[in-house]
């Protein structure tokens, strides 16, 4: 074992050893209120890719702690843990395994107003909506993330330092939210981040189930770039249909992101067997403004279209399946993937009742 | 004894009885209108609980299930904890929380 990867070991042991530390210290005081019992979330999954003919497995768990401290201050935080076997080539044909643990972010909220929540730490980059909102296992439709995800959140997806977000407007008919955010740099193991800024604006209006948000954010270390990016969600009132849409622009590269999925309710409800199939379809494409290949994206133009077809088991169970088909000038593939997701959520202790 | 003295106990007694059957029905209708007091405050009651649930069940399907859906079932110890995290990814106000509260552990 190298010096390096020791070491590396050691700060990822010493990170989840201070949080184990702060969580308890800190549990002591949220156990004054009956409902603010500390929780444990998150998913645990396990995934198949095949993508022109190899086959890689990805038992995956994403635990998520939440822990109130009196009213107006939360403690929260993510990680990630897997282990990848893929297959491998040559004189040694056969599977290696790879594995990774590592925090997705460890922020603090201080709830000000309904206006102003100021947040510090290891943050989720709010640019567009899929590094928020939809990433964790036990959210997305697809087990892949969309092409264009990597572009504005930074290489890393999260940022340390703060940021501030809020409601700037709250109507019965329509309400702006709004996050503000700074990073620093940073080269801690479980705590990678680049200096930047930027923020995010969305209008919502409830009776159409309608959001339109605009984004943007800028690298300030290196090569300054700016990334813009917009997204549009439509979920139309007891329809079990949803629309949701990215474009996202950097300076090397672009793309954009729609997704469609129905849940039929005329069969039974939701509940039902056929309630519980989910008919899925994404379309995206990426494309090249240079040849500077920086930011996650393809190298060359390219398009995909993805088919799925989920079902919602009871118990918080969701059994995922798609194929994708991929087109660019370098090679047409077929992507091939399943996988089950099991949610949970349960008192990080027992708590008063 | 005499005619009178006859005739006074037995108005005692009716006496006596009428305000015993007086005093049992005075009862019964105290009963009545207090159930009714108890059945119309009940109904207020239900009708409040019903309001603030489709307050609660509507910030649900607003700011919610625009992301995620609902957990098929959790401990109430921590219904508060999950309405604080949504609070902040959400932007919710603090009414908004209390009704998703009220949603969540009725």
């Amino acid at each position: 074992m190298s010096k390096l990867t020791f070491n590396r070991k050691q700060n990822a042991a010493n990170a989840f050893r201070c949080l184990g530390l702060a969580l308890v210290a800190l549990a002591v005081n949220s156990w004054c209120a009956a409902q603010q019992t500390p929780l444990i979330s998150g998913g645990v999954g396990f995934f198949t890719s095949t993508n022109g003919g190899n086959t890689t497995y990805l038992p995956i768990m994403e635990p998520l702690a939440a822990m109130p401290i009196g009213k107006h201050f939360l403690l929260e935080s993510r990680a990630a843990l897997l282990e990848s076997f893929a297959p491998t080539f040559g004189s040694k044909a056969g599977y290696n395994h790879t594995h990774f643990i590592g925090l997705t972010y460890l922020q603090g909220d201080l709830i000000v107003n309904s206006h102003v929540t100021v947040v510090g730490g290891d943050y989720l980059i709010p640019f567009n909506t899929y590094n928020e909102r939809l990433s964790p296992i036990w959210i997305g439709n697809f087990q892949d993330g969309p092409l264009i995800a990597p572009l504005g959140v930074f290489s890393s997806g999260s940022g340390v330092g703060g940021m501030v977000r809020g409601n700037a407007i709250r109507r019965n008919s329509y309400s702006i939210d709004y996050a503000y955010f700074y990073s620093t740099r940073s080269g801690k193991e479980q705590f990678q981040a680049s200096r930047g800024n930027g923020g995010r604006a969305s209008l919502y209006v409830p009776d159409k189930r309608l959001e339109v948000g605009l984004s943007y954010d800028r690298l300030l270390q290196g090569t300054h770039e700016n990334f813009y990016g917009a997204h549009v969600w439509w979920e139309p009132k007891d329809a079990g249909f949803r629309l949701r849409s990215e474009y996202a622009r950097g300076h090397h590269a672009q793309g954009y992101w729609i997704e469609a999925d129905y849940r039929t309710q005329s069969l039974g409800g939701l509940e039902s067997f056929w309630g519980r199939i989910e008919p899925l379809f994404r379309m995206q494409q990426t494309f090249r403004r240079d040849n500077v290949v920086s930011d996650g994206l393809p190298a060359v133009n390219t398009q995909r279209a993805d088919f799925g077809l989920n079902y919602n088991l009871p118990h918080n169970t969701r059994i995922l399946t798609s194929y994708s088909r991929q087109f660019s000038s370098t090679r047409n593939t077929n992507i091939w993937e399943t996988g089950v997701v099991y949610r949970f959520l349960f008192p990080a202790w027992k708590g008063r009742q | 004894m005499t005619y009178y003295q006859r005739l006074l106990q037995a108005s005692a007694v009716t006496v006596l009885l009428t305000a015993l059957v007086s005093s049992a029905q005075q009862e019964k209708q105290g009963k009545a209108s207090q159930h009714d007091a108890h059945s119309t405050a009940s109904t207020y009651a239900k009708a409040s609980n019903q309001a603030q649930q489709e307050d609660g069940d509507k910030v649900f399907q607003q700011h919610c299930s625009r992301c995620h859906t609902a957990p098929d079932g959790f401990s109430p110890r921590i219904s508060g904890t999950v309405a604080m995290h949504m609070r902040v990814r959400a932007s919710l106000s603090e009414r908004e929380m209390q009704a998703l509260l009220r949603f969540l552990n009725p």
